[in-house]
């Protein structure tokens, strides 16, 4: 023994050196590389700089137009302030830190009964359905996870109708409802049965008169969206669903843009189903519920065969993940509930009172039947697409992300009575609960400018400052 | 488990600004910050001490969330935004390594 430790120091006392020299170099080599960023912008905004600095003739030609095209400020990062909030919202750090442990050990199948992997994510499964349930006054029974809005409104407006289909083959909706909604139910037309697509007025809104008219005695379903997604604006849930009771007729409503956002209580309002989506409160993307009532039950014919999961309605494994990171979203969102909702109607209040300070401009929608943070403002002689083109600091959307990619115009605002031209120059503003003030402020100032400038390069914007009435230019054919 | 005492508020509001300032996104930082601001003013009129120790459990619990997200967020960072200064990020990065 006595042989052995003096031996075994020094080569251990080496060793130890070794190591921590050897923990210092890679220390070392970490902090050399540069941090990953995901995206380039910076980097491709410093080379743009540096062919400007090389070459006199770019920075010559045009520079007006660019300066006002993007605002270069240099000294500021370049990421656009994210303000389509009604796409999609951030995912909230609270909402992550329940989903990680899921990816890292709770890794059970929450439907396997025979071992305690499977219990605790059952139990996460179950705690994460109270916390949903909850926020609209629901039984836990009563929640479907399924995997979001969009399946959550076919399931509703199939599902129904086959169900009832020998007796009851009608469907009534709106025109200014979610492309998932207006699909689904041209898929119904298909199938045999009658779809009445209710007009809306001038701010969007339905005539109850006129609903109560289109409920026949062989209606079975009503679908009439909470908040509309392009505009903002709250349908009187209440009446309609008062007038779906009295009518016996199934009331269901897509509360993607709604839920957590306005208050809603299901059994006030007499709501029989109810389409939420997970990402639209700072959830995980990928993930939704519907609500089916059970007293008196709402009977209906799943999508999706299979396992018999989730009360048979909707089959397939649940991802736990995404489920507690939705009710933990839901419960955010009930706690937060009265400090986002201030939040969010100061800055809108602002945003709007800025924005119509630009002459010619106009809000679309109902100004007070109206969730604050969606604003949708019209810039007249304006084209939105190259003012969204001009806004490269600002991620907006002239209307539903679904249709962004074509350049018809928003078929909502045609629904409301506004002409194409109109239609085509509307952008919608989207605030959240991670909108700040200095953003708004931003935000104003940068359409100020730009509307400027764009209607400065228009022809008739000449002519509407010269008094001439557009509309009584007669146009010369080609 | 008594009230805690005034001291012990105190420092968990200051740990709580200063993980949440350590958040490299701007608009979860702005958030916390705002939050943390507001959370502890409407707090500081309880009088009840079972209300008064249930806001300040909460609040721990969120600081471990704080601590860990900003964490984090440190490790997978973006472009910063054109609302923020280039200058402070530089100050800052400084500080955490």
């Amino acid at each position: 023994m006595l042989r052995i430790i003096p031996r075994s120091i020094l080569p251990g006392q080496r060793v130890a050196r070794a190591f921590a020299i050897r923990k210092y170099a890679t220390a070392k080599v970490a902090f050399d590389v540069p941090l990953e960023t995901h995206t380039d912008l910076q980097q491709a905004n410093k080379e743009l700089a540096d062919a400007r600095d090389n070459s006199s003739e770019v920075v010559e030609s045009g520079t007006t137009a660019l300066k006002h095209a993007y605002q270069e400020n240099t000294g500021f990062g370049t990421r656009p302030i994210y303000l389509d909030m009604q796409a999609t919202t951030p995912t909230d750090p609270r909402v992550l830190d329940t989903m990680l442990k899921f990816y890292t050990g709770l890794y059970g199948n929450p439907h396997s009964n025979t071992h305690s992997y499977g219990w605790e994510t059952n139990k996460e499964v179950e705690t994460a359905r109270k916390h949903i349930a909850d926020l609209v006054n629901a039984d836990i029974k009563e929640i479907i996870f399924t995997s979001g809005a969009t399946e959550s409104n076919n399931t509703a407006l199939k599902g129904v109708p086959r169900f009832y289909k020998k007796t009851k083959k009608h469907i009534v909706t709106t025109r200014t409802e979610h492309k998932c909604v207006l699909e689904a139910a041209r898929a119904m037309k298909n199938e045999g049965f009658e779809v009445t697509f209710l007009n809306v007025n001038e701010f969007g809104l339905i005539d109850l008169k006129e609903l109560e008219d289109a409920i026949r005695p062989e209606t079975c379903l009503v679908s009439i969206m909470a908040v509309n997604n392009e505009i903002g604006v709250v349908q009187p849930l209440k009446e309609i669903g008062a007038i779906c009771k009295k009518k016996k007729v199934f009331f269901h409503t897509d509360a993607a843009q709604a839920y957590g956002k306005i208050p809603l209580d299901v059994n006030d309002m007499n709501i029989d189903l109810m389409s939420i989506s997970s990402h639209k409160i700072y959830g995980p993307k990928g993930m939704g519920a519907i609500y089916v009532r059970r007293r008196p039950r709402v009977r209906l014919d799943p999508i999706i065969s299979g396992g018999g999961q989730e009360r048979g309605l909707r089959s397939g494994t649940l991802a736990p993940s995404l489920v507690a990171g939705f009710g933990e979203a839901a419960r955010l969102m009930k706690q937060e509930y009265s400090a986002d909702t201030e939040h969010i109607k100061k800055l809108s209040e602002k945003l709007t009172k800025g924005l119509l300070a630009i002459e010619h401009t106009s809000l679309n929608g109902s100004p007070d039947h109206h969730y604050p943070g969606c604003v949708n403002v019209s810039f007249a002689y304006v084209e939105g697409e190259s003012l969204l083109m001009a806004l490269r600091d600002i991620a907006l959307s002239s209307g539903s992300a679904c249709t962004s990619a074509s350049l018809e115009p928003s078929y909502v605002l045609h629904a409301l009575g506004k002409d194409d031209a109109l239609a085509h120059s509307s952008i919608r503003f989207g605030i959240g609960r991670f909108t700040t003030e200095e953003e708004i402020d931003y935000v104003i100032k940068a359409i100020t400018e730009r509307v400027e400038f764009l209607r400065e390069l228009s022809p008739l914007w000449e002519m509407v400052k010269e008094g001439i009435d557009l509309n009584s230019i007669e146009w010369s054919g080609h | 488990m008594p009230a805690p005492s005034r001291s012990q508020v105190l420092a968990l509001y200051k740990q709580i600004i200063k993980n949440a300032s350590n958040f490299n996104n701007y608009s979860y930082r702005n958030y916390f910050l705002r939050k943390a601001k507001t959370g502890f003013r409407v707090t500081r009129d309880l009088k009840d001490p079972e209300a008064v120790e249930e806001a300040f459990v909460s609040a721990q619990r969120e600081l471990g969330v704080l601590k860990r997200q900003s964490a984090i967020s440190q490790m997978y960072t973006f472009d910063k935004q054109v609302v923020e200064p280039l200058k402070e990020q530089k100050r800052h990065t400084s500080d955490v390594s």
